[in-house]
């Protein structure tokens, strides 16, 4: 095959990866907007988080998986704390004040970090075991550490999807996300659900950020970036959709590739203009329901 | 029999694969007030909110001072003279009873552009305002703040506000839902009096006060006329009274 | 209810006095800050009217205020003065122009999805500055000479002179003011509020709400355009971060910190925020984080704003105390 079909190749294995990393970030602002009616826009903090929480401990652990191990749970927790000390209060509040709120969250979040971590970039290993490129022409190899996040982030998809779609809790929160007196009326705790929805969402934004934090690096503002590219994502895909998500994402992680590759200047754009076209198309997303 | 102020031929409406409302054929005119009743589910509202507006029709026709209305947006039918009242109380709360009725007959001013001159400076929307109010009996109300209203008066000032516009048809969507006996007798004068210079539709669950009122009643059942003419011949079908009214014994 | 607007009336006339004389004891710094303030406060009085008055929340509306910075900075030969009475209506005119063709595609939208459009467009105009050469790109542009004011020869003020410059930023302020308060007291300002509440119910009115929430974005924008001049007028300086979301952030807590539904929320708010910023980072250089409780704290404790607390809480007793009666 010739170097520039090899080429695009590259590029399309890079844009699902990234598309595919966004997912994982996408589906649970999608899935905490659904079912709790929450505008978090400190989410991509939870993203910051589990990278240099990663990052800290890999470094002094020197293992990425003990890290992971070890930082997955601990952000969970955080995140559970803040459900109960600030968001159960937004539940019913207009969307401003959510808006408001998280806003001042990235704020603390931002300076706790600079306080704990610093300032600096920092890069994180990639595991030994994947740390190889498999050779697909004399001059392009591809790294496996990619192949290894993309198949990380199906896997945790159909994972999800599974659970949403044939589990009775995943059931559960599927009726929570239409109506929530009837949830409550059935006798579940709709707050439980809440919590649920939220620590899966924290963990997954977390979790990105650990797998991402070798090919992506661990630096400031890094969540802020991340998260209005997923918030693009979950408008496109429809919010409370998380086929939408999965769509969106792929579709917003190819766009922006290519878009680098193809048309630098430019590439910021690419993506607001492509929400702006799907809104125009549908206001509601391409899988929304109107809220 | 003078031409009818709004006539309906084979109004249907579909969400998806129900059909919410069959082929469904009426006319309203002035001075004879029409009520429409039904079970719950029979597509009452769903006739309401076509002939506002709020939905879209899925076939059939609505004739207004002879044109077609069916697909205008509910704003352009309201501007046209057809306006109706919420079963859900709709008005402002923060705003003062009589705040909610100049808004009202502010929508007639022909453009809301104007920035410079103060609302309340236009006398012909404080009078049409007063006028509603007066007529509803919500004149003493009229500097309370909409939300410290009782219930019942909360119901006449979605009536006063929906007058305010100056209509000629007035589509009534059971504005006696949950009232006492003598708020009720009171605001079923009051449709009553506006029914004798207004062409009214009623939808309304309160027998008593339909029957006191209607000069022509309509009785439908899943989404279809049932039946349609005087109350007493209407009442008195053995089909209506088998769908709707039961086995009871009729109050006469 | 006629003493508390008298209150507040004589309060913000005495506020206007204390800004009035307030150079005679200030220094350049703080002559120099409170322009700053006041120029913030026009820029969250035009998104007061948006998201207080309309319920249009909007997240992008850095966007014209960037817009109307650079417009100053084009305008601006390399080294020579824009003539204000030229450089300033067409910025005006560019922001009203923006917020016209954005309004009409993003008022399509609602809720969340209207949040995150109006976040968008910023984005874009955010990139594309960043990207241009021709406009500084991310290390920005200056503006050597500050916009002169001459006519027939004559420059009645000099926007170069701290002092001048301050006055002429408080007249705007309160002509912003005025024209605000004017408009809201007419039948357009009567209508954004209604749709603001109920816009499904001003519909059935019989009111077309597309063109009221139309004509509200694009004074809105105007305005927020205005501001963006004032700014670049001042440091001289033009870079991206004005379009970015954190500017948008900044102003939108000024709104509803200060208070939603009043025109002089706003002007407290960018006060109350300014002073807070400059009196935190002084204390530490993390100052972002006990600003970040602040604004989480104030959402918890006053959702309405200072202002809005208080008229509502004046709304009620009066009512309570005539249902009592």
């Amino acid at each position: 095959m010739s170097d520039k079909v090899i080429f695009f190749l590259i590029q399309v294995l890079n844009g699902v990866q990234y598309g595919l990393l966004l997912f994982l970030l996408a589906s649970g602002l999608t899935l905490i907007f659904g079912v709790m009616r929450i505008i978090n826009l400190a989410h991509g903090s939870f993203y910051m988080l589990g990278a240099y929480l990663a990052f800290s401990f890999a470094e002094r652990t020197g293992n990425l998986w003990l890290a992971m191990l070890i930082a997955i749970p601990l952000t969970v927790l955080i995140g559970l704390v803040l459900e109960a000390a600030l968001f159960r209060f937004l539940y019913h509040r207009d969307h401003l004040y959510q808006v408001l709120l998280t806003y001042g969250l990235i704020l603390v979040f931002e300076e706790v970090r600079s306080i704990l971590f610093g300032d600096e970039v920092h890069g994180v290993k990639v595991p030994a075991f994947l740390d190889f490129s498999l050779r697909l022409t004399p001059t392009l190899s591809y790294p496996v550490y990619r192949l290894f996040i993309s198949a990380v982030c199906i896997g945790v998809g159909a994972g999800l999807y599974m659970f949403i779609n044939y589990t009775r809790v995943g059931m559960s929160v599927r009726a929570g996300a239409l109506n929530r007196e009837m949830v409550q009326s059935l006798g579940i705790d709709i707050g439980l659900i809440y919590r649920l929805v939220f620590a899966l969402g924290v963990a997954l934004a977390a979790f990105a950020g650990m797998i991402a934090a070798p090919v992506a690096s661990v630096f400031p503002g890094m969540g802020n970036q991340i998260l209005i590219i997923s918030f693009v994502v979950v408008v496109i895909g429809g919010i409370g959709s998380v086929k939408g998500a999965f769509i969106g994402s792929l579709l917003i992680g190819l766009a922006d590739t290519f878009g680098q590759v193809f048309a630098r200047e430019i590439s910021g754009i690419t993506l607001y203009f492509l929400m702006v076209l799907v809104l125009l198309w549908r206001p509601e997303g391409l899988f929304g329901r109107a809220t | 029999m003078p031409e009818p102020a709004l006539c309906i031929r084979g109004l249907s409406k579909n969400f998806g694969g129900l059909a919410a409302l069959k082929n469904v054929s009426l006319d309203l005119h002035v001075s004879e007030l029409h009520a429409v009743i039904g079970p719950n589910g029979a597509g009452k509202s769903t006739l309401i909110n076509v002939m506002s507006g709020d939905l879209r029709h899925s076939g059939g026709s609505i004739c207004y001072e002879g044109r077609e209305i069916a697909g205008l947006s509910a704003d352009r039918i309201c501007r046209l003279g057809i306006a109706r009242s919420y079963q859900k109380v709709n008005i402002f709360p923060w705003f003062t009873v009589f705040e909610n009725c100049r808004l009202a007959a502010q929508s007639r001013l022909g453009s809301s552009m104007r920035f410079f001159r103060p609302a309340r400076k236009y006398e012909e929307i404080n009078e049409a305002a007063e006028r509603a109010l007066s007529l509803t009996g919500l004149a003493g109300r009229a500097g309370s703040f909409a939300v410290t209203l009782s219930h019942g008066e909360q119901r006449q000032l979605e009536i006063a506000m929906t007058l305010a516009t100056s209509p000629r048809v007035l589509l009534l969507d059971e504005p006696l839902a949950g009232m006492g006996a003598e708020e009720s007798l009171q605001l079923v004068a009051l449709i009553a009096k506006l029914a004798a210079d207004h062409a009214v539709l009623l939808v309304e669950h309160d027998m008593d006060a339909v029957f006191s009122v209607a000069r022509v009643l309509t009785v439908m059942v899943n989404g279809r006329v049932l039946e349609s003419g005087a109350p007493d011949v209407v009442r008195r079908s053995t089909a209506v009274q088998e769908a709707y009214l039961g086995k009871e014994e009729p109050a006469l | 209810m006629r003493g508390y607007h008298l209150a507040v009336r004589i309060l913000l006339l005495l506020g206007l006095a204390a800004l009035l004389v307030f150079p005679v004891a200030a220094g350049k710094f703080y002559l120099q800050l409170f322009s700053k303030i006041m120029i913030l406060a026009i820029f969250a009085m035009s998104l007061d009217l948006l998201v207080g008055f309309t319920g249009l929340i909007s997240l992008g509306h850095a966007t014209f205020f960037g817009l109307g910075a650079y417009t100053l900075m084009l305008m601006s030969p390399e080294y020579a003065a824009a003539s204000l009475w030229l450089s300033l209506p067409v910025a005006l005119v560019v922001a009203a122009l923006a917020a016209l063709i954005i309004g009409v595609l993003v008022l399509r939208s609602s809720g969340v999805y209207f949040i995150m459009v109006t976040l968008a467009f910023s984005q874009m105009f955010f990139y594309y500055v960043t990207g241009s050469r021709r406009l500084g790109g991310s290390d920005g542009a200056y503006i050597y000479v500050k916009p002169e004011t001459t006519l027939y020869g004559w420059a009645p003020f000099q926007l170069s002179n701290n002092l001048h410059f301050y006055y002429f930023v408080l007249a705007l302020m309160v002509v912003t003011y005025l024209l605000l308060q004017v408009m809201m007291d007419s039948p357009f300002g009567h209508t954004i509020r209604g749709i603001k509440v109920n816009e499904h119910r001003m519909r059935s009115l019989g009111f077309p709400t597309f063109r009221y929430k139309l004509a509200a974005f694009v004074i809105a924008g105007a305005l927020a355009g205005l501001a963006g001049y004032l700014d670049a007028a001042q440091y001289g300086f033009v870079n991206p971060d004005l379009f970015g979301w954190r500017e948008s952030g900044i102003v939108l807590m000024m709104v509803i910190l200060g208070g939603m539904g009043t025109l002089y929320g706003p002007i407290l708010g960018a006060f109350v925020l300014v002073l807070l910023q400059e009196f935190l980072a002084d204390q530490t250089k993390h100052w972002l984080l006990p600003m970040g409780l602040f604004v989480i704290l104030a959402v918890l404790v006053l959702p309405l704003g200072i202002s809005g607390m208080v008229e509502q809480l004046v709304v009620l007793r009066r009512n309570l105390g005539a249902r009592r009666a």
